[in-house]
């Protein structure tokens, strides 16, 4: 395993897990939602190397990312509630004439949409993936020249991409050659991206997150460039995730120990009945006036204006938040001092 | 740290000894995992502290301090309980640092006064004495509980002058039902009656029920002195345990420390902890807080620091060779005066940086302290990484955070060596893409616009790019080893229908041309090969043709 170290004679073996927790009923909450009683640890399995990325496949398997390059699918058994590896796709990502002492190249972002698995990594490749099948479906190597980042799809043949050099990326599977269809590039400096995710209901709403903290949003129906960014955390930001069923909230987590709950959702006072529900409008109102299906609140240029409201839901950050995740009211993170934070009452 | 297996818990070895490898084993990992929530947690504790206001002023601050020290507490309790599936002599040793700790906080942190003083003692000894079935216990909660009302309502506005001589009536009373011979008829009760008298023989007839000296001690004082001032303690203390020990065997370290602890010398508890334990995590800790208790005078060391920073130096140091543990480390050593910094750059080098992500970490604390060189090194070493595994991309972006234009110069050297040798441009998304980071170096400006030139001329636009190409040379950006492959790329516009460098430009290319031949020596050229030489000759000769067809041009527009 990656990561064993001497110290006075003893060797450490590196010692990381794949972890099943039950956070209990919805009656153990005190007065912020944080949940009260102890998560319960329901099963762990020993990983090898550092995760870099995980998600669930269904309800059953889950698909995690390793540093070694590796990605494997667990299957969580409920009956017995024990991990099992179920299927492993070694090397899924490598350098090319591999220098032994440059090491391999991790897996740094997964995404599924069953049964499909994409998965990118720092060797700039992008692999698409079937469940039950032992060979990979397809593979683009060095579909980038630099690290790609994170993986999120689009549509159901498409995905996002961001690397290194700042650039957003969209493939298009179907299509037989090794090139990205649309290519995105921050404006100023090619500040490293980190983190993309796509509105869940506007599919051409895209926002991503950089080394230097600050969230992008992103039409990719048009222009090449970021609609509007925002200055947040003061160091790497991790991870962005829109609601999954509330978007006009969207949360980001950094480097720096804060995550940011980011609310668009303002009570519009007067509804144009003449507007379209959810249609095309070619005719653009000033912002307090549009109703917020019509267009975007992520895509308007002031959040200012708009009266976008920004939380730190951390009161005393010390190490990097390096993951979130969030379902209906429930939001969970975890800390680089090793800690989780379950929050079940996000919008009381 | 590591569990050599014997009675202590963590030493780190200044000096690694091949012959005694230790590999920590299955059964050890609940004890591991538990000693990293310990860690973690406390690191958290002690940010706050020294985060915490030093502006708060007497019992505000107090009462903080001694919450710090509740918290450390709460935090090994906890370790406890999750250790209680392990084997008990992990249990026992987080037990003992606890007493200790508990003790501490009484009689440092706290600095309770006599009257609270004895309270603290006897939650203490209750809270720590395992053994629950002992007849002191019995005696403790049989006692009549209004004649105690007086003794425990301390909340109340009483003087301790006044809870004394509350006390000296009931003592007193005991006393007279002795001498009475009131319980004459039952030994027990008589024995009970001593005990409650303080008498120290009737209460060591009962020794087996007591477990320890300390508890001993605060038996004792319950009857017999229950004011007792703290400064009175030592006497007490050295009695108790010379009494309760009785010569048959001596003290054991646990004991060395609570001596040292009750004769307030917190130098010594220190120390001896330091040898007891071989646990850097409790000393340092503790240290800490009994710093910010300006407790500690500034005990120099033979090089010149405080102890309490070389306590933290030292556990910080331990914690730089855990693959993840070393964050908190950083912490650590930023709150270390005089050479945490100059600690934090020779470990921060250390970390193998077996992912991109924790490159990136390490980087953040580095450019978050100013300490630039590490910076430098760092992205040096991941760049050249990139490089080897042909991830130009990659070393680019390493570069560009490092601001690096000596790298930048090599990776864009790279880009065109790869171009000469291919004919055409791999990672066209990079090069195509640089923006303002084009900047960073003179290569890499080249680089990017010496492709923006191949790209005006795939997209027919000539007399762009061939103002481009030209200006490549005579502004300086291309590197002179280049120049002859720039003339090259010259002449399919040369050769074109239509006229595309003007008369000026043409003769800016043949003085690039000259300037290049003549920069060769007499040597060089008769080494030239006739393919160079051919080069030379077709170059000249496309410039000329131009240059006549072009005057002519010109001349003839003039004209019109």
């Amino acid at each position: 395993a990656g990561g064993q170290t001497k110290t006075g004679g003893v060797i450490f073996v590196q010692d990381n897990r794949i972890s099943i927790w039950s956070v209990g009923d919805l009656g153990n909450v005190g007065l912020n939602g944080e949940y009260q009683g102890e998560p319960q640890l329901l099963c762990d399995i020993r990983h090898n190397g550092d995760v870099m990325d995980m998600q669930f496949l269904d309800q059953e398997r889950i698909v995690v990312a390793s540093s070694t390059g590796t990605v494997t699918v667990f299957h969580h058994h409920q009956n017995n509630q024990t991990l099992s590896a179920n299927q492993r796709w070694e090397k899924a990502h490598s350098h090319v004439d591999q220098d032994t002492s440059c090491g391999g190249a991790a897996c740094t972002g997964v995404i599924c949409n069953n049964p499909e698995i994409v998965t990118v990594g720092e060797d700039g490749r992008i692999n698409l993936f079937r469940a039950d099948q032992k060979d990979a479906v397809r593979t683009i190597d060095n579909a980038d020249s630099s690290t790609l980042h994170a993986v999120t799809f689009l549509r159901t043949t498409e995905i996002l991409t961001v690397n290194s050099i700042g650039q957003l990326k969209i493939w298009d599977l179907r299509q037989q050659r090794n090139e990205p269809s649309q290519i995105f590039s921050l404006t100023g400096d090619r500040v490293p991206l980190h983190c993309v995710d796509r509105h869940p209901n506007q599919q051409h709403v895209v926002a991503t997150g950089g080394q230097d903290g600050m969230l992008s949003v992103w039409d990719i129906r048009q222009g090449t460039m970021p609609v509007s960014l925002l200055n947040a955390h003061e160091a790497e930001m991790w991870e962005v995730h829109f609601h999954p069923s509330n978007p006009d909230h969207l949360f980001t987590c950094s480097e720096d120990g804060s995550l940011w709950h980011w609310d668009t959702s303002t009570d519009v006072a007067e509804k144009p009945s003449f507007l379209h529900q959810g249609g095309r409008s070619t005719t653009y109102f000033s912002h307090n006036t549009i109703n917020q299906s019509v267009v975007s609140a992520w895509l308007s240029n002031d959040p200012t204006k708009d009266r976008m409201e920004i939380t730190n839901l951390i009161p005393n950050q010390t190490l990097s938040v390096n993951s979130l995740d969030i379902l209906g009211p429930c939001l969970v993170y975890g800390t680089d001092a090793e800690a989780i934070y379950v929050n079940r009452q996000l919008f009381a | 740290l590591q569990q050599p297996g014997g009675s202590s818990i963590c030493k780190c070895l200044k000096r690694p000894s091949p012959s005694r490898v230790f590999v920590v084993r299955k059964d050890q990992d609940i004890y591991i995992q538990t000693l990293r929530k310990l860690f973690n947690e406390s690191h958290g504790i002690f940010i706050g502290l020294q985060r915490s206001e030093e502006e708060l002023a007497g019992k505000s601050r107090k009462a903080q301090l001694v919450q710090v020290s509740k918290n450390y507490r709460s935090v090994i309790r906890a370790c406890m309980e999750d250790m209680h599936q392990a084997a008990s002599k992990f249990v026992s040793i987080l037990s003992a640092m606890e007493l200790i700790w508990n003790l501490c906080e009484i009689l440092f942190v706290e600095a309770a006064a006599a009257g609270p003083l004895l309270l603290r003692l006897l939650d203490w000894v209750r809270l720590h004495v395992c053994d629950v079935d002992n007849m002191v216990r019995e005696v403790l909660s049989s006692e009549n509980p209004s004649k105690h009302e007086l003794f425990w309502n301390l909340g109340n506005t009483q003087t301790l002058t006044e809870m004394e001589l509350k006390w000296q009536h009931w003592h007193e009373e005991c006393q007279r039902y002795l001498q009475d011979g009131t319980f004459a008829s039952n030994s027990h009760m008589e024995s009970i009656c001593k005990i409650l008298l303080g008498d120290e023989d009737a209460i060591l007839e009962k020794k087996e029920l007591l477990a320890t000296w300390y508890q001993f001690l605060v038996t004792r004082l319950l009857y017999s002195h229950p004011t007792v001032k703290p400064m009175e303690l030592r006497f007490y203390a050295q009695s108790s345990m010379d009494l309760f020990l009785g010569g048959e065997s001596s003290p054991e370290p646990l004991d060395t420390i609570l001596m040292a602890a009750f004769e307030f010398e917190m130098h010594q508890v220190i120390k001896e902890c330091s040898i007891a334990l071989s646990n850097w995590w409790f000393v340092a800790h503790l240290t800490d807080l009994l710093d910010h208790c300006k407790l500690l005078q500034s005990h120099n060391l033979y090089f010149g620091s405080n102890m309490r920073e070389f306590l933290l130096l030292e556990y910080a140091s331990g914690l730089f060779s855990h693959h993840s543990l070393w964050q908190l480390g950083v912490d650590y050593f930023d709150h270390c005066p005089e050479y945490g910094r100059v600690y934090l750059e020779l470990h921060i080098e250390r970390i193998p940086l077996n992912t991109e992500q924790k490159a990136l970490k390490v980087l953040r604390i580095c450019e978050q302290r100013q300490m630039h060189e590490q910076v430098r090194s760092i992205c040096k070493i991941m760049a050249m990484k990139a490089l080897r595994n042909n991830r130009l991309g990659s070393a680019l972006s390493w570069s560009i955070r490092a601001k690096d234009a000596a790298f930048a110069t090599l990776i864009s050297d790279r880009f065109l060596k790869d171009y000469c040798e291919r004919g055409c441009f791999s990672d066209l998304d990079l090069i195509d893409n640089l923006g303002p980071s084009m900047l960073l170096s003179d290569r890499l400006t080249f680089l990017g616009k010496y492709r923006e030139f191949h790209r005006l001329y795939g997209e027919k636009r000539f007399s762009e790019a061939a103002k481009l190409l030209l200006m490549l040379m005579t502004a300086h950006i291309a590197p002179c080893s280049f120049w002859m492959t720039l003339l090259t790329d010259a002449l399919p516009l040369l050769e074109q229908k239509e006229v595309i460098f003007s008369a000026e430009q043409t003769y800016e290319l043949m003085r690039c041309l000259e300037d290049l031949t003549a920069g060769k020596s007499d040597k060089q050229k008769f080494q030239d090969d006739d393919v160079e030489t051919m080069k030379v000759e077709m170059l000249r000769l496309a410039l000329a043709r131009n240059l006549a067809r072009v005057i002519v041009k010109e001349g003839t527009l003039e004209g019109s």
